[in-house]
């Protein structure tokens, strides 16, 4: 029986309705960033610019110097290179451990991966000052080194976690068969599951990205300067400092919202996939 | 294998126990980076972290300081503040968590159900959760803005209010506009979740409910929600342990404001140990919160364990 009119008509327009809360903020975002501060700050509040202005961004992408332009855009640069180093890291050491968890029967198995799950539960306050502490001692403070390490402490445990659900939904016999035919484990691990697992990587290479991006406590402790402050801290900063430049924190927030929110679009099919067969399955 | 001449008794033990060592060493070889990669960050700190809640440490540099024993730990439990942040916290995770579950749970439906360009719905679901929480609270601050914000604005022009409000200036208020940037962001993860949950459930049991004259709303019930159960507890899971440690989009919103109303535990914390310097009773705090999540994983990992053996 297809479904009634009634129910089509329901759930085009629930959709639509849906898409508009979701969109809206974005679009204000958008708007914001290349509106004059005179609109910004007119009473009654003009929402179409009388005049747009791409000036924000290109000094953002331009500007020289210590401007907070060009700081703007550093920070945007490290917080590439701080989560993308993160997530090739500990995907790449966190996939041998999942492997481990789902295919090696080894004692204390469980108890393993709960012991990793569980440092997920602690709050980065209670970590933070002796981490600083040991920064300033190895020279790693206000370092995009000594963040990634940080980072990969808490992106690792997250790999273990959806990798391991992922290969367990892999049928064993595929392995076996690549065995026989004289492939070592991790050979069979490289050549065979990891291609299979591709959907299952992505969502979980996105998702450690998106955390890595989304990272502030620690950024914002262990940062003070252009060589490493990340993204997030920038905009905080800023939003406190300059508290009614709407336009630029429209603009630097756009473009921090750029990458993560590109990526996750482009794999939005990865994610539900991902996520289906690992985590939910019952 | 050599093992097969030495008696049919005797060698399926002898090679099980080998083969035991030998997988239990080719575990641990895989394992190792991830340990070092995690507890070697972890360990310290986390031990560190504990000694100092046992002192009165005043500043975040190496002295001595004198040894207080669980006091910063009562001091804690005996202190209205620190009750305070921790109800205001819990309203936030029970409000934030429930709303997303719900909404998430309705929007989950829709992108499962028959529409035309379903990507592209799926495509701006995603965004919000994609957002970085910190541009999210940045945002949602400048929306809700007492003079220039477009909520403001938007209500004043459509005559649903006279004034501007400022909206930051009740504590309740302020805590609810934060607990709204947050569903706002986060119903989308809760809406997927549950999403990858229902594309598990085979269509036949809808199939067979409707030719037995189950109604829309009795399959809803009966079929949906329990086999939903796995999805929507890890939504709780995740959800819930991260509205408790909330921190990040209060730092940016309300900076705890007004008079202490948006003031979570993680902030409270915060406030405690970087504005005030009382690092003993700071860690004390931050211990505090990490039993009490811990205590709350322990209770959702009992409701999820299923039969299946390292993963629950």
């Amino acid at each position: 029986m297809a479904p009634s009119r009634a129910y089509r008509i329901f759930i085009h327009v629930a959709a639509i309705v849906v898409s508009l809360v979701f969109l809206a903020p974005f679009a204000w975002l958008a708007i914001a960033s290349v509106s004059l501060q005179a609109d910004l700050l007119a009473l009654p509040l003009r929402w179409i610019p009388s005049h747009v202005s791409f000036e924000r961004y290109q000094q953002i992408f331009s500007s020289t110097g210590d401007t907070i332009f060009a700081n703007f855009r550093q920070s945007l640069i490290n917080s590439l290179i701080v989560a993308s180093v993160t997530v090739v890291v500990s995907t790449v050491v966190g996939l041998l451990g999942a492997y481990a968890f789902a295919r090696v029967r080894f004692r204390l198995a469980r108890a393993t991966l709960l012991t990793f799950l569980a440092t997920y539960m602690v709050p980065p306050i209670a970590l933070v000052i002796p981490l600083y502490l040991i920064m300033v001692q190895l020279h790693l403070l206000d370092t995009k080194l000594g963040l990634i390490v940080v980072y990969c402490s808490f992106t690792t445990p997250f790999v273990l976690w959806t990798m391991g659900n992922y290969f367990q939904t892999i049928p064993m016999e595929l392995e076996e068969a690549a065995q026989v035919d004289g492939c070592t484990r991790v050979g069979a691990l490289v050549r065979v599951i990891l291609p299979i697992a591709r959907p299952g990587l992505l969502s979980t290479m996105l998702l450690a990205f998106l955390i890595a991006w989304d990272e502030f406590l620690y950024a914002l402790i262990f940062t003070s300067t252009d060589r490493a402050k990340t993204i997030p801290v920038a905009i905080a900063e800023f939003t406190g400092r300059y508290s009614t430049d709407f336009g630029l924190q429209a603009a630097g927030g756009l473009l921090a919202a750029v990458p993560p929110v590109l990526l996750a679009v482009a794999f939005q099919r990865h994610i539900v996939g991902g996520l289906s067969a690992g985590a939910v399955k019952g | 294998m050599s093992t097969i001449k030495a008696g049919a008794r005797a060698a399926p033990r002898r090679i099980s126990l080998k083969a035991r060592t030998r997988e239990g060493r080719f575990a641990l070889a895989l394992l190792i980076p991830s340990i070092v990669v995690v507890f070697g960050v972890v360990i310290y700190p986390l031990i560190k972290t504990m000694i100092t809640s046992l002192y009165a440490v005043t500043s975040p540099f190496p002295g001595s300081y004198p040894f207080v024993g669980l006091r910063n730990y009562t001091t804690a439990l005996t202190q209205t503040e620190f009750w305070s942040s921790v109800l205001r916290t819990l309203y936030f995770t029970v409000v934030s968590t429930g709303l997303e579950l719900v909404l998430g749970l309705g929007i989950a439906l829709l992108l499962n159900a028959p529409l035309r360009m379903r990507w592209v719905f799926r495509a701006i679901v995603v965004m919000p959760w994609a957002l970085p929480t910190i541009v999210n609270a940045a945002l949602w601050k400048y929306m809700f803005d007492a003079q220039y914000g477009v909520i403001n604005a938007a209500l004043t022009q459509l005559h649903l209010q006279d004034a501007y409000r400022a909206w930051f200036s009740q504590p309740f208020q302020a805590l609810n506009i934060v607990i709204l940037a947050d569903v706002w962001k986060n119903t989308s993860l809760a809406a997927f979740f549950l999403l990858a949950g229902l594309t598990t459930i085979p269509r036949d049991l809808y199939e067979a409910a409707r030719i037995d004259g189950e109604t829309a709303w009795g399959s809803f019930l009966r079929i949906t929600l329990p086999l939903l159960k796995p999805a929507i507890l890890i939504v709780l899971v995740l959800r819930t342990i991260e509205a408790f440690k909330v921190f990040d989009i209060i730092f940016v919103m309300t900076r705890g404001g007004p008079v202490n109303g948006t003031e979570s535990v993680a902030f409270y914390t915060y406030q405690q140990a970087f504005s005030n310097e009382f690092f003993g009773y700071g860690a004390a705090l931050s211990y505090l919160i990490a039993i009490f999540v811990m205590a709350l994983a322990v209770v959702y990992v009992r409701l999820l364990r299923s039969d299946r053996e390292v993963f629950a």
